[in-house]
């Protein structure tokens, strides 16, 4: 019977199926760090448990850390505690820690796939909703809550529920200044921020393909803001590409034998899906976010909905939105003025995204009154980043390029926009206070955000370059 | 933490706005303790005061009302979305809900409420209506949840509506079993998987 890529990895981790109810799952690798670990450790100390597979958890601290002076300790005193308890758990338990000041250290969903620990046809989850990035290898990956964080450090296992499965095409060219976060902006946009609440999703199609694994990355990592439970994309040659040589990765002939076994990682032919979209590459615009969740996007060049175009019902939420937006129904975006520029987060936080900034502005500076921090996803990076120069032509632009974590996308750091201020920034979420209380942001790609940099405005990025 | 769940016969605290994202729910900057307790007090905290300050609350809204109360939350759709932060669920149920009613919920928080005997109630968007209708006329209005029936009323009106949730989670749920308890119980079978996989 003809198979999805879902299928095929859900049914080799399943230890069994309960009746009347979800599965057991295997997990293959559980990424912890700092914020949603503390009581699920806590948990397994009540109940005098020890980790059950040490060695298949990789922690890192990522959400509280500073970015600034990370040799110093952690002047906040809460993060420093939080900091210094998943350090204590992973010595105690026996876990590996990339913390602070190791080579390794990052944001989790940067370092999985970055150190070789995230493969194809795996199994992944992490506290963290953003674990769904780690799809973009062909692995089911997904968030959990902290009791779940407890059970799977106790038994390497979760239940779970078969989700439906829903796939989108992405299929033709992209245009000129479009690049990956566009094109998860606008499926977004598309079917809205619950539209795939229930699914995993699998992402095919010509441009998807197209794309190389860390610009997979970054659709797979918003996969959970149109509600799905995670996102996917099968295996190729620019998977294997990527991965080969990587620390954790398979070596010599076990790396022959893993490239045969992944390659049978696709949907077949006939396989059904519950939902099938179809999205033409050349219809997708670089991308903005005018409201308070990231299905609220447009087109650079488009207009807000108009009062007129909303259903009644969602008038309220709407209205409520677009009040702590500051900004009016029906009114067009570009030339709107912006305070803060954030490229960084785990979606946005790689080499290529530095890259891709870097050569934008080479040679061009700021805006005056524009503050622009460039949030690096991992120490690797910065130091790829450094090696290749790109720091100065940051430094030449007048960003500041911090040390690595999450750094603004949530604001647990001291690195918060301050209320009523405008941020374009290149993470996944445009929540009320999201990056600190009374902030706002705009959600877009990294390209975008660099031409927001240098303008000082919302601009379109296609006629600058 | 009342640990099982059966009849919750209750007034209401309704929230009539989509999207709620578990930012919402419980800021990032509360994320910082390393225990499950006290997350009550901060519940809604950026909805609930001007400039953070408790000695500021915003009128208009509904948890600063002292007419609504009650152990059941109503809010629109797509509930809990966003982060997955158990934070969000320890925070209602410490705030003293024991059921949170929406015509859709976000998956992760819906299991994490599910692990924490927070029971969530998905309703269709014309029953959804007809709560907001009945409190809108009766602040006082009394909703009954059944777990065992799975049904939700509304007294005043005697309008009635089934709910779905798998029989595994209500089994849990009514007799306060923890699905971490379950797979301890099978940690031989998980090796015999582990040594059988290639």
């Amino acid at each position: 019977m003809a198979k999805t890529l879902f299928d095929k990895i859900w049914e080799k981790h399943v230890v069994k199926n309960v009746e009347g109810g979800p599965s057991v799952i295997y997990i293959d690798n559980h990424f912890i760090h700092e914020v949603t670990s503390p009581q699920a450790f806590k948990g397994l100390e009540n109940r005098n448990l020890p980790v059950f597979r040490p060695k298949q958890v990789v922690a890192t601290a990522d959400h509280n850390v500073p970015t600034l002076n990370q040799h110093l300790p952690i002047k906040e005193e809460l993060s420093r505690i939080q900091v210094q308890t998943l350090k204590d758990n992973c010595a105690k338990f026996g876990i590996e820690l990339y913390g602070l000041g190791h080579p390794f250290q990052g944001i989790v969903h940067v370092i999985g796939p970055e150190l070789g620990v995230t493969q194809p046809g795996k199994t992944y989850v992490c506290g963290d909703s953003h674990t769904s990035t780690h799809g973009a290898f062909g692995a089911i990956a997904f968030g959990i809550g902290t009791s779940e964080v407890e059970m799977v450090l106790a038994t390497q296992c979760l239940m779970q529920s078969r989700p439906k499965l829903m796939r989108i095409n992405v299929d033709g060219e992209l245009n000129k200044g479009v690049v990956s976060k566009d094109i998860i902006l606008h499926i977004i946009a598309q079917i809205s921020a619950s539209g795939a609440t229930g699914y995993f999703v699998e992402y095919a199609g010509s441009a998807i393909r197209s794309l190389s694994m860390e610009a997979r990355m970054t659709i797979c990592n918003m996969s959970i803001e149109m509600g799905a439970r995670g996102g996917m994309i099968a295996p190729d040659q620019v998977t294997f590409d990527y991965m080969e040589g990587r620390l954790f990765a398979p070596k010599g002939e076990e790396w022959t034998k893993k490239v045969a076994e992944w390659k049978e990682l696709y949907s077949d032919a006939d396989a059904k899906f519950d939902v099938e979209i179809n999205i033409k590459a050349e219809d997708i615009e670089p991308m903005i976010t005018y409201g308070t969740n990231p299905g609220m996007g447009i087109g650079v060049t488009g207009h807000i909905p108009a009062l007129s175009e909303i259903e009644d019902r969602e008038k309220p939420s709407f209205e409520k939105s677009l009040h702590y937006m500051g900004l009016e129904a029906g009114a067009s975006i570009k030339g709107k003025k912006v305070d803060y520029v954030f490229i960084g987060s785990c979606t946005n936080s790689r080499i290529e995204d530095l890259r891709m900034v870097a050569s934008f502005v080479k040679g061009k500076k700021k805006a005056e009154d524009v503050e622009v921090w460039i949030v690096p996803g991992s120490k690797q990076v910065e130091k790829q980043a450094i090696e290749e120069g790109i720091d100065k032509i940051f430094e030449e632009a007048g960003f500041q390029l911090r040390q690595p974590g999450c750094s603004a996308c949530l604001g647990m750091n001291e690195d918060k926009i301050p209320a009523g201020k405008y941020c374009i920034s290149t993470s996944n979420r445009n929540f009320e206070g999201r990056q600190g209380a009374g902030a706002r942001t705009l959600l877009a790609s990294p390209l975008t955000a660099a031409a927001a940099a240098v303008t000082g405005v919302i601009s379109d990025v296609r006629e600058l370059i | 933490m009342s640990k099982s769940i059966n009849i919750v016969t209750s007034t209401i605290v309704p929230i009539n706005i989509e999207n709620i994202d578990t930012d919402q729910i419980i800021p990032a900057r509360f994320l910082k303790a390393t225990s499950r307790d006290g997350f009550g007090k901060n519940l809604f905290r950026d909805w609930r005061y001007e400039n953070d300050d408790e000695n500021q609350p915003k009128k208009d809204f509904v948890l600063n009302n002292p007419t609504y109360k009650g152990k059941i939350l109503v809010a629109a759709k797509n509930f809990g979305c966003g982060s997955s932060r158990e934070h969000a669920a320890w925070a209602i149920k410490d705030a003293g809900f024991d059921v949170v009613v929406s015509s859709f919920f976000a998956d992760i928080f819906k299991n994490n409420a599910l692990n924490n005997f927070l029971l969530p109630v998905t309703v269709s968007e014309p029953f959804l209506q007809k709560i907001y209708d009945a409190v809108e006329k009766d602040a006082n209005t009394s909703i009954e949840v059944s777990l065992p029936e799975q049904t939700i009323t509304i007294a005043a009106t005697g309008e009635s509506e089934k709910f779905d949730i798998n029989a595994y989670k209500k089994t849990c749920l009514l007799n306060g079993y923890d699905d971490i308890d379950y797979l301890l119980s099978i940690r031989g079978e998980i090796e015999k998987f582990e040594n059988e996989r290639i």
